[in-house]
């Protein structure tokens, strides 16, 4: 077993995190927020992988073969299905911001406070 | 197995896509009756099956695929008296809040109502799902059709920022979340909630779970609303549409608290249940959010903005009720909640009653504007008065069960916080009332900040149904510390949802509960201490309504005193809710940090 795609994962979140904390641009900031997602998906295809294992399509394959596991994958485009709707929603959000005050700057959109 | 769970998830979802499919050939008329018949079928049903939920918890496995040797194989939905009855207010606020937006939204897009659906058919799912991976999918969706609804008036750029500071920190949590999911599956191979936890029970649990259990808890306090991750809450709630709001602030906060709720007694309660680590650390937040958030609102004078406040802060009240880990506490948290979600829901209502009246919704540009109105300032009161927990009004009865509680684990202390949080709130409530329906106080009040832009929003609204839905809500709000027999079954579902392993037996090998004791029908006494901190919180809210008011009228070295302590702490507070993204996610990462840290340090070695 080996700890690099954990590691990667770990460094792809936070990375992202950071991105989304820093950004001054929505768009960035939405693309940022992909960043940290995609580091589930690395968490999870490494969950799943399993050494010399075939693809899991268990059609003509003898019973005891050695296969990747099934669920991770379908976990992850459903997490990818999912965070299209958000993403898309963010980046309209961004337009109308953007119509409403010419910018796309968080700070500078932070209408409300206290 | 029965066919009413999936139900209450397909009857709304089909007719949100249908809604939204025939949008262009259906008449208006039609399309609204289609879509309140809907909403208030899943109402009725979701009380079908808490009564069904009485004797046994209800399981379905979709697509027939059934647990094998105690091993689960599908998918399920597992239903107790608490997550029927959860489903069954959350459609019971939806219908109104359906039937408010038929005249109040009457010039807005179409899709309006199949937003509202979607979210009804995930929230419904989210209480039932025993799956967790499921749960996940059910957050998404209806944080997706949450954030679509309350930037759903983009004129302005106040629904802007709220919508992505919303949807921004919410998708985070989401993906905290979805990052733990990986690492449960990674340590157990399971999805499935009663798998997971048998599983856990056997051996120690190691600081994987506990990585994972920080960062599924986190997110759903994240949609919980739980200070540091509270932010969202105020900026998005104070630009949706009043229904919108009544909807997410009665019931979709709430929805973070089962999540978290049902996650520890169906998983967390195995390796962790024997010491007491993980419930402390929710019972701090809890307190700490209600008296933070209590402060926050009473600095408010936007109406909807100091009502999200006063709804995170009984969040944490909730949140102390859940984290004292015994029956008592669970099950007044669920009165609670059930209170809570009517009043506020009531609330919000006539708030958007006075602001379609008068096109402002800012306590000081309101004031004495409301007077005359009799039915919208008894409903504006009761409600305060029941969200304070004054004696057999409103929140009462669920508050008394968290003091036995927090009695019964000799931790009396909590309860200070607890009163005093909702105290502040109430007092924040009670102050604006009076400032608006009784014309009373000063006109101008430096403490209470600069006034916001506004959106003048003045309707042709039907307002006899407008105020017959408000004080719908409120009244059977206030009616919850009476229902006889309510207290009693309420601590019996709390039981029953702490089971770990009755649940674990009837989900995977179908073994039942034990049978129902017959339980009473009378209302539910409480103990004298919650007639007298309930009798004080009361009387503190009025004091601080009324010091609130007429604070030029207090003794000269009370105001100074009070300026020197508490200037300095209110203007960082203020300063806290910077209204900017980037601060928020900052703190998600700190909050997050901070939790996990607590509990390696609690939990480990």
């Amino acid at each position: 077993m080996s700890y690099l795609p954990y590691a990667v994962a770990a460094w792809i979140c936070l990375v992202g995190i950071a991105g989304i904390a820093t950004s001054r641009n929505l768009i960035q900031l939405a693309i940022c927020l992909t960043v940290t997602q995609s580091s589930s998906y690395v968490l999870l295809l490494s969950v799943g992988y399993v050494r010399h294992g075939k693809a899991p399509i268990f059609v003509g394959t003898k019973l005891g073969t050695t296969a990747v596991d099934p669920v991770v994958q379908a976990l992850t485009l459903t997490d990818i299905v999912v965070s299209v709707a958000v993403i898309a929603l963010i980046l309209a959000l961004a337009l109308d911001a953007h119509r409403l005050s010419g910018t796309v700057d968080p700070d500078h959109i932070a209408d409300i406070s206290g | 197995m029965s066919w009413i769970p999936p139900l209450l998830v397909a009857i709304p979802l089909l007719t949100s896509a249908v809604t939204a499919g025939l949008d262009h050939v259906t008449p208006r008329p039609i399309q609204h009756a289609l879509v309140i018949a809907a909403s208030a079928a899943t109402t009725v049903l979701a009380f079908v099956l808490l009564w069904h939920t009485e004797s046994n918890e209800v399981v379905h496995w979709f697509g027939g695929w059934e647990p094998r040797h105690g091993i689960a194989l599908g998918i399920d939905f597992a239903v107790g008296p608490l997550a029927a009855g959860m489903c069954a207010v959350i459609g019971l606020v939806m219908t109104l809040a359906l039937i408010y937006s038929l005249t109040f939204m009457r010039a807005s897009a179409r899709l309006f109502d199949a937003l509202m659906l979607a979210a009804l058919g995930a929230m419904c799912g989210f209480a039932m799902s025993g799956d967790l991976f499921n749960l996940f999918v059910w957050l998404e969706l209806m944080g997706a059709a949450a954030y679509a609804l309350t930037g759903f008036q983009v004129e302005r750029l106040g629904p802007v920022q709220g919508a992505v500071n919303f949807a921004i920190t919410n998708s985070l949590g989401g993906y905290l979340f979805a990052i733990g999911i990986a690492l449960i599956y990674a340590r157990t191979g399971s999805l499935n909630l009663a798998q997971i936890g048998n599983t856990l029970s056997h051996g120690p649990a190691g600081g994987l779970v506990i990585v994972a259990m920080t960062l599924l808890l986190c997110g759903f306090l994240i949609k919980g609303a739980v200070v540091p991750f509270h932010l969202w809450a105020a900026d998005a709630y104070a630009v949706a549409p009043a229904p919108v709001c009544a909807v997410l602030g009665g019931v979709m906060t709430d929805i973070g608290l089962i999540g978290v709720s049902r996650l520890y007694w169906t998983v967390f309660d195995a390796p962790f249940g024997h010491g007491h680590a993980v419930g402390d650390v929710l019972l701090w937040l809890g307190m700490v959010t209600a008296v933070l958030a209590g402060t926050m609102a009473f600095l408010q004078r936007h109406l909807k903005r100091m009502l999200a406040y006063s709804v995170v802060c009984h969040i944490g009240i909730m949140l102390a009720g859940i984290g004292l880990l015994n029956s008592a506490g669970l099950a007044g948290a669920e009165l609670m909640f059930l209170a809570h979600a009517l009043l506020t829901a009531g609330l919000f209502f006539v708030a958007g009653i006075l602001h379609a009246d008068h096109g402002v919704i800012d306590e000081l540009h309101l004031r004495g504007r409301g007077r005359g109105c009799l039915a919208l300032a008894a409903a504006w009161f009761a409600a305060t008065i029941g969200l304070v927990g004054t004696p057999y009004v409103g929140i009462y009865l669920g508050h008394g069960l968290i003091d036995d509680g927090a009695t019964e684990l000799g931790r009396r202390w909590v309860l200070v916080f607890l009163w005093l949080g909702s105290a502040l709130a109430g007092g924040a409530l009670l102050r604006a009332g009076a400032r608006i329906f009784l014309g009373w106080g000063d006109a101008e009040d430096p403490l209470l900040g600069k006034a916001m832009e506004e959106d003048p929003l003045e309707r042709d609204v039907q307002r006899p149904l407008l105020v017959a839905v408000a004080a719908t809500a409120v009244v059977l709000g206030v009616a919850v510390s009476v229902v006889p027999g309510l207290g009693q079954r309420a601590e019996y579902a709390a039981v029953r949802f702490q089971d770990r392993s009755g649940y674990a037996a009837r989900v995977l090998r179908d073994h039942p509960f034990p049978a129902t004791p017959s339980l009473p029908v009378a209302i539910q006494h409480t103990s004298l201490e919650s007639l007298l901190y309930a009798t004080s919180a009361t009387v503190l809210a009025l004091g601080l309504a009324l010091a609130g008011l007429y604070r030029r009228r207090l003794p000269r070295v009370v105001s100074v005193l009070a300026r020197r302590t508490l200037a300095a702490p209110i203007r960082v507070l203020r300063e806290v809710h910077s209204g900017v993204v980037g601060d928020y996610v900052t703190w998600v990462a700190v909050g997050t940090a901070f939790v996990g840290g607590t509990f390696a340090l609690l939990l480990h070695g």
